[in-house]
């Protein structure tokens, strides 16, 4: 420990001892710490799946429903996703996890069913089981995390990989001629009569980060209605398989992921709530 | 008093479904087993409850599976073939994840595409664990719509006490086929928490349902926990039928459907003074080496009839060790073999016995 480290320390141990500090008032932060596990954080530095991790412990543990809910991981980086929620999990096949929650939702319709899937997951191998899952109005969350590459197999094309954008498998950037274009699921989704509130959100700046944890508490009061599948888009980052810092994957993201994946509802019930204030 | 109907292969296995207490179904429509899915569509719901819903695929039907049988609730799928080939991702994960639930395979002739027609060619799929990694599912093949519909309730009975996957392996004529059946009494339909089921989180931690172990050592354990369980099953839940095999000289092997026809053969054979019996497995896995393999030890020779290329014959070749010479007799397709032809072959390759 170093000089400076130890000063600080010091420093902080003696504003906690100061009772104007220490009061109820004048807490700005809490940690959902019924809801998150204490462990190692396995995400790269700099990753958004640590801050919607941290919104989703919060939302729930917000609205006691800590004993009324299961969740759902998929396969991808978020896989261990049950390893930080101290919650039921299932976790499930690459591409199924709707398919699952619409399991587990159809035989516990009160309880609180979400799925968190990446872009590979969702809306490549698992097209046809979110396409179904929303069609059929499944009352659940699907929380659709998008940094359009495949991060936990290092960096492949994902379907949601911008035009020209470089991948292991596109080398030379995505080819739109032979490569297809990036797949706009969450304006797909927003057709079918089956969402109830779609809508794309982002974790890379605070003012984002606070729309987004509106958004998850949102659909899970819609959830409570049966009100029909709520689908929540995070852009997201991947700074190792950028290959960027994490501040430079958060410009990159602004600067060439927001213009094609443009934030803001999609598809919402009532005007008045919309997220977009 | 006894209820007895006259009813159909798969919907007796669908009535029987909704007798055992069933919590959900979900499937896709195949032939020849798409009266499963409709007879629950018309009857399960506003009769018990139950949860009936049509899937867009196969790989959904059993991931919703995995997803209801995860709370510990009592969940079926059905299909045939090709569906079921579809399906083997899935069971692999539910077969890892150790959840109890019921699949139903009315197999149809094959490969490809194949034919709506029976067949028995999905016994090594079933048997030898059809996905990827070391995994068994405990398979029963029954051989009359009664045992299409007893089954039902037993094999839930099997999947709970396991925590495993059970699977009726039977074919397309069977679930075609009517009968005279006897009904189960209706059981209500119960729940209960079995300390693993994800159903909301109890006592502070909560519960996860997976089939991941990123560690070597780990994944290890948990294979080396699966095996104890085979073989455990192996040890309780033989189950086999010997029909006038005590005095006989020779044996006919063969399961489901077909060890009908061979039984109507061996009356054939034991009118022309050919003392032949037949030795039917119901449990595949755990196949009955054992009780075989004693019968084996007192015939001149067996048969081995099936409706595929050959494929319980390994099995029944692994019981019998070379004691006595095992021949087979099969037919594809679709095709289902006659009683004349199974004495036909009968008598030609155990010719020298007869004369």
């Amino acid at each position: 420990m170093n000089e400076k480290t130890m000063l600080d320390d010091q420093h902080y141990e003696n504003m906690i001892a100061e009772e104007s500090v220490c009061n109820a008032e004048n807490l700005v932060y809490e940690k959902p710490s019924k809801v998150l596990y204490d462990t190692p954080m396995h995400y790269c530095p700099g990753c958004g799946h640590g801050v919607v991790h941290r919104l989703l412990a919060e939302v729930i543990e917000e609205l006691g429903i800590t004993s009324d809910i299961i969740g759902v991981a998929p396969v991808g980086c978020s896989v261990l996703a049950y390893n930080y929620l101290n919650i039921d999990m299932s976790e499930a096949a690459h591409g199924r996890a709707s398919a699952v929650a619409t399991g587990i939702k159809r035989v516990l319709p009160e309880k609180y069913v979400f799925s968190y899937q990446g872009d590979g997951d969702l809306a490549a191998i698992g097209t046809g089981e979110t396409i179904h899952t929303c069609n059929r109005g499944e009352n659940i969350l699907i929380l659709f995390i998008n940094n359009g590459i495949y991060g936990m197999t290092g960096g492949q094309m994902a379907p949601t990989t911008l035009p020209n954008m470089k991948s292991t498998t596109s080398p030379f950037g995505r080819d739109v001629e032979t490569m297809g274009s990036p797949l706009k699921i969450t304006e797909l989704v927003a057709q079918l009569p089956g969402t109830y509130y779609v809508t794309r959100q982002s974790v890379h700046k605070p003012v984002n980060v606070r729309k987004t944890k509106k958004a998850i508490l949102k659909a899970f009061e819609y959830q409570k209605l049966k009100k029909g599948t709520c689908f929540i888009e995070v852009v997201s980052n991947c700074p190792s398989n950028w290959k960027m810092n994490p501040v430079e994957s958060n410009k990159w993201l602004d600067e060439n992921m927001l213009p094609f994946y443009p934030l803001g509802d999609i598809k919402v019930p009532d005007k008045n709530l919309q997220t977009d204030d | 008093m006894k209820e007895l109907k006259l009813m159909k292969g798969n919907e007796a296995l669908a009535e029987a479904a909704i007798r055992a207490g069933c919590d959900a179904y979900f499937g896709y429509p195949i032939t020849p087993q798409s009266e499963v899915l409709e007879y629950l569509s018309r009857e399960a719901n506003s009769r018990t409850g139950m949860t009936v819903l049509q899937a867009e695929s196969e790989i959904a039907s059993i991931n919703m599976v995995y997803g209801a049988a995860g709370t510990g609730k009592r969940v079926m799928t059905s299909s045939s073939s090709p569906g079921m080939s579809l399906m083997q991702e899935g069971i692999s994960y539910i077969a890892c994840a150790e959840l109890p639930c019921l699949l139903v395979n009315v197999n149809r002739g094959g490969p490809g595409l194949g034919t709506i027609q029976p067949g028995q060619s999905d016994y090594f799929q079933s048997v030898k664990g059809g996905g990827h990694g070391d995994y068994k599912l405990i398979v029963l093949a029954p051989s009359t719509v009664q045992e299409m519909s007893d089954f039902v309730g037993l094999s839930f009975d099997l999947a709970f006490k396991y925590r495993n996957p059970v699977l009726i392996l039977t074919d397309g004529a069977l679930g075609q086929m009517m009968e005279k059946v006897e009904l189960q009494p209706q059981k209500t339909r119960h729940f209960e928490d079995l300390g693993w089921t994800t159903t909301g989180r109890k006592n502070g931690n909560g519960r996860v349902i997976t089939s991941l172990h990123l560690k070597a050592d780990e994944m290890e354990i948990l294979n080396n926990h699966l095996q104890a369980k085979y073989r455990e099953i192996e040890k309780n839940e033989i189950r086999f039928e010997a029909t006038d095999c005590d005095d006989a000289d020779y044996i006919i092997t063969a399961f489901g459907l077909v060890a009908r026809i061979c039984q109507k053969a061996a009356e054939m054979a034991r009118a022309k003074g050919i003392k032949v019996g037949v030795f039917r497995p119901i449990s595949l896995f755990p196949f009955p080496y054992a009780q075989l393999k004693e019968y084996a030890g007192k015939v001149k020779g067996i048969l081995d009839v099936e409706m595929n290329a050959g494929q319980m014959v390994e099995d029944v070749r692994l019981s019998v060790e070379g004691a006595v010479p095992v021949y087979f007799h099969g037919r594809m397709g679709g095709v289902v073999p006659s009683p004349e032809e199974v004495l036909e072959k009968l008598e030609e390759k155990f010719a020298g016995g007869v004369k």
